[in-house]
């Protein structure tokens, strides 16, 4: 029997294939002329200034690290979850409990100005 | 009969290979081989349509008539407009990192792929009936920020690189309300299995007992396929094309068409959740329950359609603002009063 992991596994072959076929085509059927001009970073239409890979705000990686932090603790909110109908009052205050940490750190990034986008 | 169209045709299939002395497992390979390629199929043959559909959709609320010359109706635009860009060249520019920027249009369209490969189309037509199919959406479906993301920055192009962060923020971001979100509907049904989720409404549907968490995950879904008002990430106004600037020919094409796969994946999912995935309602059953699904997901697609063309596009500080002061505390409590009625009711007898 195929189980689901090499169903999945096959799906993940044939899309990487589709994705190859698909460039292999444009790479066949279309025309390959390099000119100088041509070869230019399009960006905005205007000749580029300065080098692209440079330092850039950190805002955005404060708000990557912020996920990485709640994510990690919604997964363990899915087991839970799921079993949540049998457990009773116990997994109920436990929730409570987990819930309340969650949203003392997201109160906590928040005073902090994480959220805020200067 | 028709109900079961699908599920008859592969069991030929699957007799006329064991007939013929196939091995097991080769027939298991090969049928799934089948399914998949009909899967690709819908998702070519929807995705065509459905960017004429949004264009024509666009054209009526912005009172023109949209497409009307390639084709009956304009119907064949699209076709037309792929077949271009096959016979576009692929232009790689200067300094460009040229294995991220050629591998990443290739991997783009595995993300919604795999999705696809679990959700239910109609009565136990799952082409991969995974337990945990909820939590293995989430993980396959937050794949796609990394690639659009090393698209951008592959490029050698501020503007590109600016969207590629910003793909980063906004689908990180809006991943939290839709996860948690999703949380409500997994407390009530019990389980991860899509299949079971569906059944888990027959009764009623989880849109009216999770009417909160449904509005967090529409909006989080329209911010996830970084459609407008939340398109910041191609806001062509202001950063060209986003990721994509640098892009021509099958490269963007591909692009394209996972965009197009990805808003199917979201309504497709947002249909199982909320909507009764194929579930007939009102005991019409005389109609088979995949078309149920298909009526359903078109609905929500055109609810994403007219939000795109209604609503202007977000500041990026609103945008974040929104997502994390707004809509994760807002899930967060719909979880604990979730979690509380379902106490309560249980603890009354329902």
């Amino acid at each position: 029997m195929l189980s689901v992991w090499g169903a999945v596994l096959i799906f993940l072959i044939v899309g990487v294939i589709f994705g190859v076929g698909g460039m292999l085509a444009g790479y066949i059927l279309a025309p390959r002329r390099k000119s100088a001009q041509k070869s230019i970073a399009y960006e905005c239409g205007v000749d580029t200034i300065g080098p692209t890979w440079v330092q850039f705000r950190t805002s955005y990686f404060l708000y990557a690290l912020l996920f990485v932090i709640f994510d990690v603790e919604i997964i363990y909110l899915y087991p839970w979850a799921i079993k949540f109908q049998s457990l009773g009052l116990f997994a109920f205050v436990e929730m409570i409990i987990f819930l309340a940490i969650l949203v003392v750190g997201l109160w906590y990034a928040w005073k902090e100005g994480a959220f805020e986008w200067t | 009969m028709l109900e079961s169209i699908f599920i008859e045709i592969a069991d030929i299939i699957r007799y006329w290979f064991l007939d013929l002395g196939t091995p097991e497992l080769l027939t298991e390979i090969i049928l799934m081989l089948i399914k998949l390629s009909a899967i690709l199929g819908f998702i070519i043959v929807n995705a065509l349509w459905l960017v004429y559909m949004e264009r024509k959709v666009a054209a009526y609320i912005q009172s023109r008539i949209g497409p009307i010359h390639t084709g009956p109706k304009g119907l064949l635009q699209t076709a037309a407009d792929i077949l271009k860009l096959m016979g576009k060249e692929i232009i790689l520019p200067d300094g460009i990192n040229r294995i991220i920027f050629i591998l990443m249009p290739i991997l783009i369209f595995v993300p919604p792929l795999m999705t696809w490969a679990v959700i239910p189309f109609g009565r136990d037509m799952t082409a991969v009936d995974i337990d945990m199919g909820v939590f293995y959406i989430l993980a396959v479906g937050s794949l796609s920020t990394i690639i659009f993301w090393a698209a951008g920055w592959a490029s050698n192009n501020k503007y590109s690189l600016i969207g590629g962060m910003r793909v980063v923020a906004q689908m990180v971001s809006y991943e939290l309300p839709l996860v948690l979100g999703l949380l409500g509907v997994v407390m009530i049904s019990g389980s991860l299995n899509l299949n079971q989720i569906v059944i888990a409404q027959d009764n009623v549907w989880f849109i009216f007992t999770q009417p909160i968490a449904f509005l967090i995950y529409l909006i989080a879904g329209i911010s996830e396929t970084n459609r407008a008002p939340f398109d910041l990430v191609e806001g062509e106004s202001e950063i060209i094309a986003g990721p994509y600037t640098e892009y021509s020919g099958m490269g963007f094409a591909l692009f394209f068409l996972a965009e197009y796969a990805n808003m199917m994946v979201v309504s497709a999912v947002c249909t199982v959740m909320f909507l009764g995935g194929w579930l007939a309602p009102f005991g019409m059953d005389f109609i088979p329950s995949w078309v149920w699904f298909f009526l359903k997901m078109y609905f929500i697609i055109f609810l994403f359609m007219w939000i795109r063309w209604t609503y202007p596009r977000m500041r990026v500080d609103h945008l974040m603002a929104f997502g994390w002061k707004v809509l994760v505390p807002l899930s967060l409590a719909n979880i604990f009063v979730t979690g509380a009625c379902i106490y309560i009711f249980r603890g009354i007898g329902w």
